[in-house]
């Protein structure tokens, strides 16, 4: 079992099933980073997306990757849309009814995809889906190693907007401090929602990436949730380097404690690392020392 | 304001719980002959996990059981008793969900539940009914246990693991002998429930009888967002025969990801192979689907009225799968109990089940008869994908093609 010939390419999948994590949980990071809210909604959202990417394959033809351009935008004003109309004035500025709106609006979306989608898995099926890359040990899926490298582009570009942009600034601001950002002129509504509104962007292009190697269904979305809220607190909360790094090594565990203790107890690698990390670096990876 | 902070004091909580509770046990034993009375509809629970990680399935088996019912009423109801009304309970991919719809289902005094699907789900939801001496038709659940804890309520008109399980491998040996014997080694990829886990098992135990070798055998969870580590376990092994036991979602993803890691083991040979035997996968991945074999639950396919209904299903835009058929089946072995016992009455009812010799289903088992619960004639057969269609290859008296083996290169 300590064969090369199987632990590179169980460390290599480890790393492109990371990178899919990655972009699920730099959504949940900025939304649980700036609006302290442990967005329930994100999983329903995930499997919405799914859904939306598979429909603009079918009846529009249009390929997830290219997709990706309508669909980011539209996630984002639906994001913006829910945090501005529903969530914000629903929970009163209270975290917690927050945290239990997000998780009625999770209820509402999976039931009404269910109705109208019933339970049926979809797949699509594009011309690369079984198209892989040969580098020796082992074949390497082509939709995989681009879920890879956009992870790698995604993440840069919100480290980028975070950091050098107005909007970034403010999000840092209020995430720091709501009523100074407050007094200092800045629309905290208006920032949640466009944070949500990202959180909820990042969704739509982890879907696109997601659905040419994996299928849709109502309730897809809870395999990956679970996973994307260790990442976040492993990563630590609102870090989006913090979110790369932390599902790499959580896709790279996962993979090799699959690999050593079964698939079974694959889940025992995730867990173990997050309660380590937790001891050692209360604050996750990347995390600000409290 | 006398009583605003405490509206209800205990003595009147008591007082009008206790006559609520009298009031619905007199109920319950008056209501009966009231809601029995002639030109009631008969009503059956209908019980599938039609949310969750077996909603598919579940919905599948809903739509079965559904359309025999408006069939049977649309030909005017059961003899002497009216129409069927279906009462439809959710078991929500959980044993728990289950059992809490059959408590529901005895609170509508449903004559009999038919459903369940999963085996964890059926062992826990017949055992529930049984305390109300509910009959109970399992339509597919394949646990061996499920007909074996003596509850006289229970009834499973589909094969169990143990007879799967010994028909299949006799009919892989008869394959493998066939073609010389090319195959010597196997794993088998399972799910960790009780279905996965129980067949495992019983391979484990059967095949080294049999002459083929088990290289390994390996459990993943439902549901598993990635087999490539799996895959690369078979790559690494390179066994003959690789023996997938699972649900759709994750065989479908065990198939692709060993198309692209381009493992071509001699056959790929399922035992109840959740996509195996499933036209919807033969339609969405063809490469992936081709030569596999399954020994599964399968319908008739000589029988007309199992065509006609593959046709009803297909031009609802719907897949035949085995979950309709079974279900569809079930209904009518129910209907014809009902008839024979001529009465809503459970006790008459279990009676007339037990005695069935119903043959007018749509699989390939003949006349029903239970023992033990357990009909007797029910059998799997075994498919193989051949020509982007799903063709009966074992037994030979309903084959329709010849098996494949090992798959050309």
């Amino acid at each position: 079992m300590l064969s090369p010939t199987i632990l590179i390419p169980a460390i290599l999948n480890g790393l492109l099933i990371g990178a899919i994590y990655a972009l699920v949980a730099l959504g949940l990071t900025l939304i649980y980073g700036v609006l302290h809210i442990i967005n329930f909604a994100h999983g329903a959202l995930l499997s919405a997306a799914l859904f939306a990417a598979f429909f603009a394959f079918r009846l529009l033809g249009l390929d997830p990757y290219v997709a990706v351009v309508l669909l980011a935008p539209l996630f984002f004003a639906l994001g913006y849309g829910l945090q501005r109309f529903i969530i914000g004035p629903a929970s009163h500025g209270d975290e917690r009814n927050m945290l239990l709106v997000t998780l009625g609006i999770a209820v509402i979306i999976e039931n009404t995809l269910l109705y109208v989608f019933r339970a049926d898995t979809r797949t699509i099926d594009v011309p690369y889906a079984f198209q892989t890359i040969d580098i020796g040990s082992t074949f390497l899926a082509v939709s995989r190693v681009v879920g890879f490298v956009a992870a790698f582009a995604v993440a840069l570009a919100l480290w980028l907007v975070m950091t050098f942009t107005d909007t970034g600034r403010a999000i840092r601001a209020v995430a720091k401090e709501k009523l100074g950002a407050e007094l200092a002129g800045i629309n905290v509504a208006h920032v949640y929602a466009v944070t949500f509104g990202l959180g909820t962007a990042c969704v739509a292009i982890a879907a696109c990436l997601l659905i040419p190697s994996y299928y849709v269904n109502p309730t897809v979305g809870d395999a990956f949730v679970l996973v994307a809220f260790t990442i976040v607190v492993l990563g630590g909360m609102g870090s989006v380097p913090g979110a790369l790094v932390g599902a790499l090594l959580i896709g790279v565990a996962e993979s090799l404690s699959g690999l050593f203790l079964g698939e079974s107890l694959g889940q025992i690698g995730i867990f173990l690392i997050f309660i380590v990390v937790l001891l050692v670096r209360p604050s996750g990876l990347f995390g600000a020392r409290a | 304001m006398p009583n605003q902070g405490n509206p209800l004091s205990r003595r009147q909580f008591l007082a009008t719980t206790t006559s609520g509770v009298a009031v619905a046990a007199i109920g319950s034993v008056a209501m009966p002959s009231v809601l029995r009375a002639q030109g009631t509809p008969v009503k059956l629970g209908v019980l599938h996990p039609v949310t969750g990680a077996l909603s598919y399935s579940g919905q599948q088996g809903r739509l079965g059981a559904t359309l025999a019912i408006e069939e049977i009423n649309a030909a005017g109801g059961i003899k002497g008793l009216g129409k069927i009304d279906a009462v439809l309970g959710d078991a929500q991919s959980t044993p728990d969900g289950g059992t809490a719809e059959v408590e529901k289902m005895n609170s509508a005094e449903v004559a009999c539940i038919v459903g369940g699907y999963a085996s964890n789900i059926c062992l826990a939801t017949t055992q529930a009914a049984a305390r109300y001496e509910l009959p109970y038709v399992v339509d597919v659940g394949v646990a061996d246990s499920i007909v074996t804890r003596g509850l006289k309520n229970t009834f499973r008109f589909g094969p169990g693991f143990g007879v799967i399980s010994k028909t299949a491998l006799a009919n892989l040996a008869a394959i493998n002998d066939q073609a010389g014997k090319p195959a010597k080694t196997v794993m088998i990829v399972h799910e960790d429930s009780l279905f996965g886990s129980g067949l495992a098992k019983l391979l484990n135990a059967q095949l080294p009888q049999q002459g083929f070798e088990i290289l390994e055998t390996i459990p993943h969870p439902t549901p598993t967002r990635d087999f490539n580590n799996v895959v690369l376990k078979i790559k690494a092994q390179n066994p003959d025969i690789v023996i997938p036991a699972n649900y759709y979602n994750e065989y479908v993803l065990l198939a692709r990801t060993m198309q692209q890691q381009q493992v071509k083991p001699k056959g790929i040979y399922s035992v109840l192979g959740g996509a195996a035997s499933s036209y919807k996968f033969v339609k969405e991945f063809p490469d992936a689907a081709r030569y596999i074999m399954d020994c599964n639950h399968w319908f008739d396919p000589r029988n007309d009225k199992a065509q006609a209904l593959k046709k009803k299903v297909e031009s609802k835009d719907q897949f035949f799968t085995y979950e309709v058929y079974m279900n569809y089946s079930c209904v009518y072995l129910i209907a014809d109990a009902l008839e024979r016992a001529a009465s809503a009455d459970r006790a008459k009812l279990t009676v007339a089940l037990a005695g069935s010799t119903f043959s007018g289903h749509l699989m390939p088992y003949g006349p029903t008869k239970f023992v033990n619960g357990q009909n007797e004639g029910a059998a799997p057969v075994n498919t193989q994908v051949l020509d982007n269609d799903i063709k009966v290859v074992l037994p030979s008296a309903f084959a329709n093609a010849k098996p494949v083996f090992p798959r050309p290169a």
